[in-house]
């Protein structure tokens, strides 16, 4: 070995290359792995059979669903919130900045409980809705508004960067050819926050999917109308069902690696984009 | 603040209108829910508060929430520093790879992140006849919980060291050892210096993760009172019970630590003018 990699003369390379691989594989990949191969121990056919059940298509359907929306929606108030933050100077802009990671510094049960007293029928906000007739907690809408909460920082912190780097002279030049500002935005800026923006959107995605925490307090969990795929699992292992939940855990197991993927691949496009 | 306007300035209603949206956007979806988590904590009085965090069980909740954090965290700090060093200090194939793989638990599910561990040592998992039979429980018990929560708090030190320790290069060591240091005098003195406000970070975000991760602590977690219960959990349990008030005096004080952990943290990125790094 010590032959083959002359580069570098500084010591412990093996030592913490070692540990590094050993503990990622003990503790991350052979874990990961064994749902895999159980999963494979159901076969094609008991695999199907397992995932495909109103239930199952019924989390899917909302949890996908949902997720989506919360996406999106954090896609749009994401961009406002960091265009605001790096763009506009104003008094307590800091400590707003600072406020944005609070979703990710609450741990996710506090804000589930919070979210849903908040919601809740007779609390603060879900009595001021129910005059009208809306019902947010212990409903789709409720969830909905969970993944947003657990979602919004992953926008936010992914497009502050590109906008900080954003050369004006780019906006300069399209204002002195005579660009209004809404066209300078929408067809210069736009475009060039666009990869950074669905990165964003996409890890929100994948965190709303996932999440447990925030979103079961406020869901109903009742079958088949608002029980998540995370509950799901849970559900399924509480019962015994082990390959159930193994096989859920597979499906959501690749669908994240395939996000990660397109996540990785987005950001590489990004990181390319602003060096040239 | 003169009259002209910049051709890269928006107009006045613009910034005002966008502001107002964005402040009134993380009022409704930040401030109201934390600031109705002390409200609901203090509602009944501050001597209920007071019982709520002093039960016996609340404080074998915060006892088992630290001791779990305590052997996680570091774990991961010493995890974070070692794949930090191989990665950014030399040159290897599959660096890529390995860089994408460390960052994989936090694209899972923590509550697949718990269920892994039960596939490897719940009582119909792969070892689980093996732990039966030497009477060693995981599942169900401080262990299990150990590990789901090295799981999903995995990446946090080691994302923080390797872009840092990668932009610093090679330099400063080089010129340590080629003044007689030995290699751990080099790390010791040379590189942990450099990196210390990173590491901190990174330990922070690690430690507030541990102590309030609920789903896949959740899994795996037997939820006996007083025994398996760590304080989220807890809550979680006064919450169904509808025990308002006492569930939310508990979720305060992992509020305060949120609070505490986001002071820390933009007083590092204050300090040591650390870049935000999405997480």
């Amino acid at each position: 070995m010590q032959t083959k990699r002359p580069r570098s003369i500084l010591p412990g390379f093996g030592l913490s290359l070692g540990f590094t691989v050993a503990y990622l594989g003990l503790i991350v990949l052979f874990p990961l792995l064994m749902v895999f191969i159980k999963a494979s121990g159901l076969g094609w056919g008991g695999f199907w059979k397992t995932l495909w059940t109103t239930r199952v298509l019924a989390a899917c359907k909302l949890s996908f669903g949902l997720s989506l929306a919360a996406g999106l929606l954090n896609g749009v108030f994401g961009l406002l919130i960091a265009w605001v933050l790096t763009r506009y100077r104003f008094p307590g802009r800091r400590f707003l900045d600072a406020s944005v990671d609070l979703p990710f510094a609450m741990p996710t049960a506090v804000a589930g409980i919070a979210l849903t007293t908040l919601y809740a029928p007779n609390g603060w906000i879900g009595s001021l809705l129910k005059p009208y007739g809306i019902k947010v907690a212990f409903a789709p809408l409720g969830i909905l508004i969970a993944m947003v909460f657990i979602g919004l920082p992953f926008v936010v912190r992914t497009l502050q960067p590109v906008l900080e780097d954003f050369e004006a002279a780019q906006e300069e030049a399209a204002a002195s050819l005579g660009a209004t500002r809404w066209q300078t935005f929408w067809r210069v800026v736009f475009p060039q926050l666009l990869p950074a923006l669905i990165t964003g959107t996409t890890l929100a995605f994948a965190r709303a999917v996932g999440e447990y925490g925030s979103v079961v307090f406020i869901a109903g969990n009742m079958p088949g109308k608002t029980e998540i795929l995370p509950l799901l699992i849970i559900t399924k292992l509480e019962q015994y069902d082990y390959s159930g939940a193994t096989a859920l855990a597979a499906m959501m197991l690749a669908i994240s690696f395939i996000l990660l993927f397109a996540i990785n691949f987005l950001q590489r496009k990004t990181l390319v984009h602003n060096r040239s | 603040m003169s009259a002209t306007v910049r051709p890269t300035q928006d107009p006045l209603w613009t910034r005002l209108l966008l502001i107002g949206c964005a402040v009134g956007f993380l009022a409704l979806f930040l401030f109201v829910p934390l600031t109705l988590v002390f409200a609901e904590a203090f509602r009944k009085g501050i001597k209920v508060y007071a019982d709520a965090i002093t039960e016996s069980n609340a404080l074998s909740a915060i006892v088992l929430t630290i001791t779990v954090a305590a052997v996680s965290v570091p774990l991961n700090a010493v995890f974070g520093v070692a794949a930090a060093w191989a990665i950014a200090k030399f040159s290897f194939k599959g660096k890529s790879l390995l860089l994408a793989l460390i960052d994989l638990p936090f694209a899972v599910s923590p509550v697949v992140s718990g269920l892994v561990y039960v596939l490897l040592f719940g009582a119909q998992g792969l070892f689980g006849p093996w732990l039966r039979a030497h009477q060693v429980q995981v599942i169900f018990a401080v262990p299990g919980m150990v590990l789901a929560t090295i799981f999903v708090t995995f990446p946090f030190v080691a994302r923080e060291l390797i872009p840092l320790m990668q932009a610093q290069g090679n330099d400063q060591e080089y010129a340590a050892l080629s003044l007689g240091a030995s290699g751990w005098q080099t790390f010791r003195k040379v590189t942990l210096p450099n990196i210390k406000w990173a590491l901190f970070y990174g330990i922070i975000l690690c430690n507030a993760r541990a102590m309030g991760e609920f789903g896949a602590v959740s899994v795996v977690s037997g939820h006996i009172r007083g025994e398996t219960n760590t304080l989220p959990l807890h809550v979680e349990v006064l919450y169904n019970e509808y025990n308002s008030a006492a569930a939310f005096a508990c979720a305060s004080v992992l509020s305060v630590l949120g609070l505490l952990t986001l002071g820390l943290k933009t007083f590092i990125e204050w300090r040591a003018g650390l870049r935000r790094r999405k997480h």
